[in-house]
Order: C-alpha cells, then sequence, then structure tokens
C-alpha cells in the first residue's frame, strides 16, 4: 500500500489510542478530590501550584459560583489583551529584537492581541518580520498558554454543572486554569519541544543565519527561539506560525516525523478532554456516543478531502500534466498530497489553524471541506471549547428530540426550558451572522468601495480576471470570516488581510466567537445546575444511544446546510463547477 | 470585577516568569546538545557553510539539480507560497511557462512525465526535498551538460534517496543541497 496513506492512517489511529490514556490522566489531574486509594495524577507539581496561588494571593479550596468564575475568566483575558496590544506597539524599541524588526500597527497589534488572547492565531503578519524574539516569547508563546488553559479551565467549570446534587458553587477557575498549565501543557510543550529540537527545529537566540549559496546567492535566514513556541502551538490548539508558511516550513516541521507529531499533539488534546470530561461526569456511554458522532463527522470531510488532493489539479491536467504524485501547489515534497490534506481538516476541524500546505491553493473542494470544518467547528474541535460548542447543538437536538416523541426534554437529569433553548439558539444564530454578515459587508465594500478593503489579489487586475477569480475571491473573504468566527486562524492567504478593515472586523468578530460560545454554555449549564435533579425514569430521553446520536448529527448537518450552503455555493461550489 | 484584578495580576506575572522565561530557557538549554546546537544545521562544502540542510535554496544552472520553483525566491528571510488559486489564469499562464522552459532544457522528456513539484511552487517557497523520480529527470540533462555517466548519476540520486519513515510513512525524499554537494564532489 501507499506509505504517505499509511502514514495518515497511523497518524489518526496513534492519536486515538494515545488520547485514552492521557483522558485519564486529566480526569485524575482536575478532579477536586482525588479518588480513594489515589494519588492525585501529576502530584509533584502540586508545591509549584501553591507557589503559585501564594504569590497570586489565590485561595484554591474556595469554590465560587459560576458568574464569579466567568467574571475572573473575563477579567484576566481583558488585563492579557491590554498586556499583549502596548508590547506589539512597543517591540522595536524593546529588546531581544537581534533582526531590527519594526512595531506593529495599532490595528494590526489590535488584531494580533485579541487574535491570540482568543485562542485563534489569525495572523496578518509574517513571523519572521513581523515580530522580535521577546514578542515571540512573552506575547504570543504566553498567549499560546494561557488561552488553551482558559478553554480548559471553562470546560472544567462545566463539568461541576452536572453533578447529581444540586449546587451554586461550582469550582474555582483560578485552580483549572493554573493546573492545566502546571501539569498538562507545560509538561507536554517541553517534552514536544526537546522532541522538536532533536529533529532540527531552531532554538536559540541568534539572530539572521547567512551563507552564500552554491549559485552565488547570500541567503539570510530567519531563526530564533521557535521550537518552545511550536511546541505549545500545537499541543494548545492554537496554530499561529513561529515563521511566515506555519508549519509549511521546513524549520518549523522539518520532517515527516515532526509532521506525524505535530499532526498528534494538535488533534490529542481535544479528544482526550472529551473523554475526560465522561469520565468525570461519570457517563462514559453517553461520551463514546458523543465521541462517535465527531468521528463521523471528522471522517466526512476528510475522506473526500484526501481524494479531491489526491487526484490532482484539473487545471493542471489540461496542460498536460500527469500528476501521478496528485496536487503540490502550495504542498511540500517531504509531506506530499495526502498528508497535506489530512493536516487541512485536522487543523480547521480542531481550530488549530496551522497549516502544513497553503489552503489557498487547495482545490475548490477541498476548500469546501475545510470551510465545513470551521463552520461546524464541533468535531473534536479545540482545547477544552470543542465541547463547548458541540453543547448547544446537543442542547436543540434533546430539544427536538423531545418534541418529536412528546417527552419534556430533559439533559443529565435537569429539565431543558424555554430560558436554555433560547440561549443555545442563540449562540448557533450567531456564527452565522458574523460569518454571512461579515463577508456580505467586505463582498460589498469591493464592488462600492474597494480602497477600503483593499484590493483582492485574485482579482485586482478586473479585465483580466474570470469567473472562476470571482468566485475564488468570494471564497477568500468568507474563509477569513469563517477562521475568524471559528477562532480558527487559518486563511487563505492570497487575501490582503493586512488592513485597517480586515485587522477591526476580524478583531471583533474574533472576541465574539470566542467568548459568546464560552458564556452561552456556561450559562446554559449554570442555569441547568440550579434546577432540580430527577433521576432517569423510563419516561427520560436517553441521551447515550446510537439513536440519539445519529439524532444530533443530523441537527448539527442540518443546522450547517441551512446556515451555510448558499454562501457554499456562492464561493468553492460555483468554482469547482465552472467549466474549465 | 475589582477584586479579581489583583489575582488577576499576579497570576499574569508569576505565568509570564514560568512560560515567558523559565520554559524557553529550558528548551534553548536542551537544544545546545542537538545536531546544528539550536541554531540550525548547516551544510559544509570545501570548508565553508553553503547553506542550511533543512532550507531549500535556488539552483536554476543546468549543471544542478534544480529545485522548484519558490514564491519567496528562496529568499529564507521571510517564507510563503503562491497561495494562487488553483483556476487563477495567470497562475496557470506561469505554469505553462515553467514547463515551456523545462522542455527547452530536458528536451528528451515528454510533457506528461514532467513531475507536477517541478512547475508548481511549494507552501514555504523553502522547499528542500524532491521526489526521487522528480531528481531522475534531471539526471540526463545532467549527464550530457558534465559529461557523466547517467548510471552513475542515478547511483547518486539512489544514495542521496531517504526513504520513508521507518520504511513505512510519508512520501521518499531526495535533499537537493546534498545530493549537489555530492555531485560537485564527483
Amino acid at each position: 500500500m501507499n506509505t504517505e496513506l499509511i502514514g495518515v492512517a497511523v497518524t489518526y489511529l496513534a492519536t486515538l489510542l494515545l488520547a485514552i490514556p492521557l483522558a485519564q490522566l486529566m480526569a485524575a489531574c482536575f478532579r477536586d478530590k482525588p479518588e480513594p486509594n489515589s494519588r492525585p495524577a501529576m502530584g509533584f507539581m502540586a508545591p509549584l501550584e501553591r507557589l503559585i496561588y501564594r504569590i497570586a494571593g489565590i485561595d484554591p479550596d474556595r469554590p465560587m459560583n459560576w458568574k464569579e468564575n466567568l467574571v475572573a475568566l473575563l477579567t484576566i483575558n481583558a488585563l492579557w489583551f491590554v498586556y499583549a496590544f502596548f508590547m506589539l506597539l512597543f517591540q522595536d524599541k524593546l529588546p531581544l529584537n537581534p533582526d531590527g524588526n519594526p512595531a506593529m500597527t495599532p490595528d494590526l497589534a489590535f488584531n494580533t492581541a485579541i487574535s491570540f488572547m482568543v485562542n485563534c492565531d489569525l495572523q496578518h503578519y509574517a513571523g519572521e518580520t513581523g515580530l522580535t524574539y521577546l514578542t515571540q516569547l512573552g506575547v504570543i508563546n504566553f498567549l499560546m498558554f494561557v488561552s488553551a488553559a482558559t478553554g480548559i479551565a471553562a470546560l472544567m467549570l462545566m463539568v461541576r454543572a452536572f453533578r447529581p446534587e444540586r449546587t451554586e458553587l461550582s469550582g474555582n477557575f483560578y485552580v483549572y486554569f493554573t493546573r492545566a498549565i502546571t501539569r498538562i501543557l507545560l509538561p507536554g510543550s517541553l517534552i514536544l519541544a526537546f522532541f522538536l529540537t532533536l529533529n532540527g527545529v531552531p532554538a536559540s537566540f541568534d539572530g539572521e543565519g547567512q551563507f552564500a549559496s552554491i549559485e552565488g546567492d547570500t541567503v539570510h535566514v530567519s531563526r530564533g527561539p521557535a521550537a518552545a513556541v511550536i511546541a505549545i502551538k500545537h499541543l494548545g490548539t492554537n496554530g499561529g506560525g513561529y515563521f511566515g508558511a506555519n508549519s509549511a516550513h521546513p524549520l518549523e516541521n522539518p520532517t515527516y516525523g515532526t509532521n506525524m507529531v505535530e499532526l498528534m499533539a494538535q488533534v490529542l488534546l481535544p479528544i482526550a478532554l472529551l473523554l475526560a470530561f465522561g469520565y468525570l461526569i461519570n457517563r462514559r456511554r453517553f461520551i463514546w456516543v458523543v465521541f462517535g458522532v465527531m468521528t463521523t463527522g471528522f471522517l466526512l470531510l476528510v475522506i473526500p478531502t484526501l481524494m479531491t488532493e489526491y487526484s490532482g489539479s484539473p487545471a493542471l491536467a489540461n496542460l498536460g500534466l500527469a500528476q501521478p504524485t496528485g496536487a503540490m501547489e502550495g504542498k511540500e515534497v517531504r509531506f506530499g498530497p495526502l498528508s497535506s490534506a489530512y493536516w487541512s481538516i485536522a487543523t480547521t476541524a480542531i481550530s488549530t489553524g496551522s497549516v502544513n500546505s497553503m489552503h489557498d491553493s487547495s482545490m475548490p473542494l477541498s476548500g469546501a471541506f475545510q470551510l465545513l470544518g470551521m463552520m461546524t467547528n464541533a468535531f473534536y474541535g479545540g482545547c477544552g471549547v470543542g465541547f463547548l460548542n458541540y453543547f448547544y447543538y446537543l442542547i436543540i437536538a434533546v430539544f427536538i428530540a423531545g418534541l418529536m416523541v412528546g417527552r419534556t426534554p430533559e439533559l443529565f437529569g435537569r429539565k431543558v426550558e424555554a430560558r436554555e433553548i433560547k440561549i443555545a439558539s442563540l449562540v448557533a444564530l450567531l456564527s452565522t451572522l458574523l460569518i454571512k454578515g461579515g463577508t456580505a459587508l467586505a463582498a460589498w465594500l469591493v464592488v462600492q468601495h474597494p480602497e477600503v478593503v483593499g484590493p483582492l489579489v485574485s482579482v485586482h487586475d478586473a479585465s483580466n480576471a474570470s469567473h472562476a477569480d470571482h468566485y475564488h475571491g468570494f471564497t477568500q473573504m468568507l474563509y477569513e470570516f469563517t477562521s475568524a468566527n471559528a477562532n480558527n486562524g487559518s486563511g487563505f492567504e492570497g487575501l490582503n488581510d493586512n488592513t485597517l478593515f480586515w485587522n477591526v472586523a476580524t478583531g471583533f468578530v474574533l472576541l465574539l466567537g470566542r467568548f459568546i460560545p464560552i458564556i452561552g454554555p456556561l450559562t446554559v449549564a449554570g442555569l441547568l445546575a440550579n434546577k432540580k435533579y430527577v433521576p432517569a425514569t423510563s419516561g427520560t430521553l436517553p441521551t447515550d444511544t446510537a439513536t440519539f446520536g445519529l439524532m444530533t448529527l443530523a441537527v448539527i448537518l442540518i443546522i450547517t446546510a441551512l446556515s451555510f450552503f448558499p454562501v457554499l455555493v456562492l464561493g468553492p461550489l460555483a468554482e469547482y463547477f465552472t467549466p474549465r | 470585577m475589582k477584586k479579581h484584578i489583583s489575582p488577576a495580576l499576579r497570576l499574569t506575572g508569576v505565568m509570564l516568569v514560568l512560560l515567558s522565561v523559565v520554559y524557553p530557557l529550558l528548551v534553548a538549554g536542551f537544544a545546545r546538545f542537538t545536531p546544528g546546537g539550536g541554531a540550525g544545521e548547516t551544510v559544509i562544502a570545501n570548508g565553508k557553510v553553503v547553506g542550511f540542510a533543512r532550507i531549500g535554496q535556488s539552483f536554476r544552472d543546468d549543471r544542478y539539480f534544480n529545485t522548484r520553483p519558490s514564491a519567496v525566491g528562496y529568499n529564507a528571510a521571510g517564507s510563503g507560497g503562491s497561495n494562487k488559486g488553483p483556476s487563477n489564469p495567470e497562475y496557470l499562464k506561469q505554469v505553462q511557462a515553467r514547463i515551456d522552459t523545462f522542455l527547452v532544457h530536458n528536451p528528451d522528456i515528454r510533457r506528461a512525465d514532467i513531475p507536477v513539484e517541478l512547475v508548481t511552487a511549494s507552501g514555504s517557497g523553502l522547499d528542500p526535498d524532491l521526489s526521487p523520480g522528480a531528481a531522475k529527470i534531471q539526471v540526463a540533462r545532467i549527464a550530457r551538460v558534465r559529461g557523466i555517466s547517467v548510471d552513475r548519476l542515478n547511483t547518486l540520486v539512489d544514495a542521496h534517496t531517504e526513504s520513508p519513515l521507518f520504511g513505512l510513512f510519508g512520501p521518499a525524499r531526495v535533499n537537493v543541497l546534498k545530493l549537489n554537494v555530492a555531485l560537485d564532489a564527483l
């Protein structure tokens, strides 16, 4: 069999196999009280945590209610934004800038600070020239850790809402946040970074390297403390590249081995967190059904993308090329088209947004599947927030299923009523509004006021542009807003996105697309937790069966299709069907 | 809100020390003991650094195995792909021109046999590799220009082919810089 296909299959299966023990470890890390006769997992970190709590003035034993936890979460995030914004704005005057890179403009600093704070990592700059070593480590690397830890902590707060007892108090955000870093993200990133350096990823503070090439060019090579950033970039489903070309860059992802490991690292925590969630709420069957739904959706996106990229570009076939190795524009030889195609779906479904090939040059259908991965945003999903996104599909599925069989909708022994449904529906509709509203605004501006948006690269010479170009230009704008809303961070980089319009517009979409899907589900969970616990009876709609799983999958597919089919038709599908 | 500002500030401070100072220094310290010392492995020929092992460089001369087209001209102070959509007419014209150039320099090759990576730009613009097929298709030209036998060149390519990881995962590839350094040493 083909070694590229084996590589992809083994990467995926190895991720699943690693996720199961990791999920048990994580569940053990986040229990408030360790199970009898067992020591807390990663307990050797406890002294460091006590030191952190002491310095920060946090009482780890004080539980807070869901509102207080939300306020704590939002306050510290706001603080990070202010800190990051000013660091980026003045990075040229601060130390550790051996390459003499300039400061960011205010709109770019605004966009970048938000983008990394919300775990999205949309990048309207290139790392080689847009950042200094100080901001790579002090802003980018820092925000990558804390935004992932925020997502994990949010999920752990949700766990507390699903205990049988009625409870006002639900854990302590600071404790979950700290443990996410000390017990999961930091040890994991260290191991990963060590592995990367062994394979040739740079980790030093020397400035640019320089050499005279064999053909006589003088070449400068950008490098720096990359390995540390790249490790957490994947483990925390962040995705922001150290270099402009992200994980297509040979120093960011030097070999097929690092490619497999980086792929596993980004898919690992979303799956492990999902399973850990099931262990913690003590509903293993339920969580395996959720896992089944997510896996089905994930494979439905992966398989056709693999096939599309492997069969090569029809336009190049028209030029007389045979392409036995598949489509190669924007792809690296050491990865090949299959691993690039798999990565493009993993990174969009999981909300990492790192790339090892340029999505803008993917085939139109692959582009559609990448978009769908971000539009659903719940097939495994981002670090911690994947299940939070799935949760509102779940609430809607419970409601519809309840209506269909004539029973009161219930979830985990709590009645789901009008207020919860309203919140879940609003959150579901919000992403539609942000993506389509944003794209519509940009499309209108491109036609009426092109000077505001900046030129669309693909159609900059309108007299020359074909219909397919216009469809592709539309897809570029659609992709940018979808990526921002899903907190993904990948892009169709042909879009000229470092302009005031794109920096500010996507900045706001990023904020809403991150915090509303955290606030919404946590509010619903908080409301549910305050209700009386009704033990399951024969009249309860079971949520841990294959039937209910199918029902949820149907809800996800229907909501996504109703919301996004029209824009997909205008963009990638129109490009695909345009006769050549 | 107010009572959360002080813990937020102090927690941020201590995390900055842990994550932005201690963690990267640990990684950089470990990297000192890796090949290249964490600053990137270099390739040396005739006592001179001629490049970084992982960074592709431009080879356009007929005497050398040529590398892929690059959207950034193999300038490693930056990186990136063409980001051209698959049906972009400008892009297709560019590919057509590369095919024509290739056929001029390699007259014995049929159009359908041209490996697609030799006429398309990589994602990074710094792709250091070629597939073994894309290297071998250039052997006839180099044999003619340099007056070396085809067999010797094919053996050289084979010797520089890195097989898939553990013989199982991913594509085989040839590092073009190392191959060309060895070619000069023949």
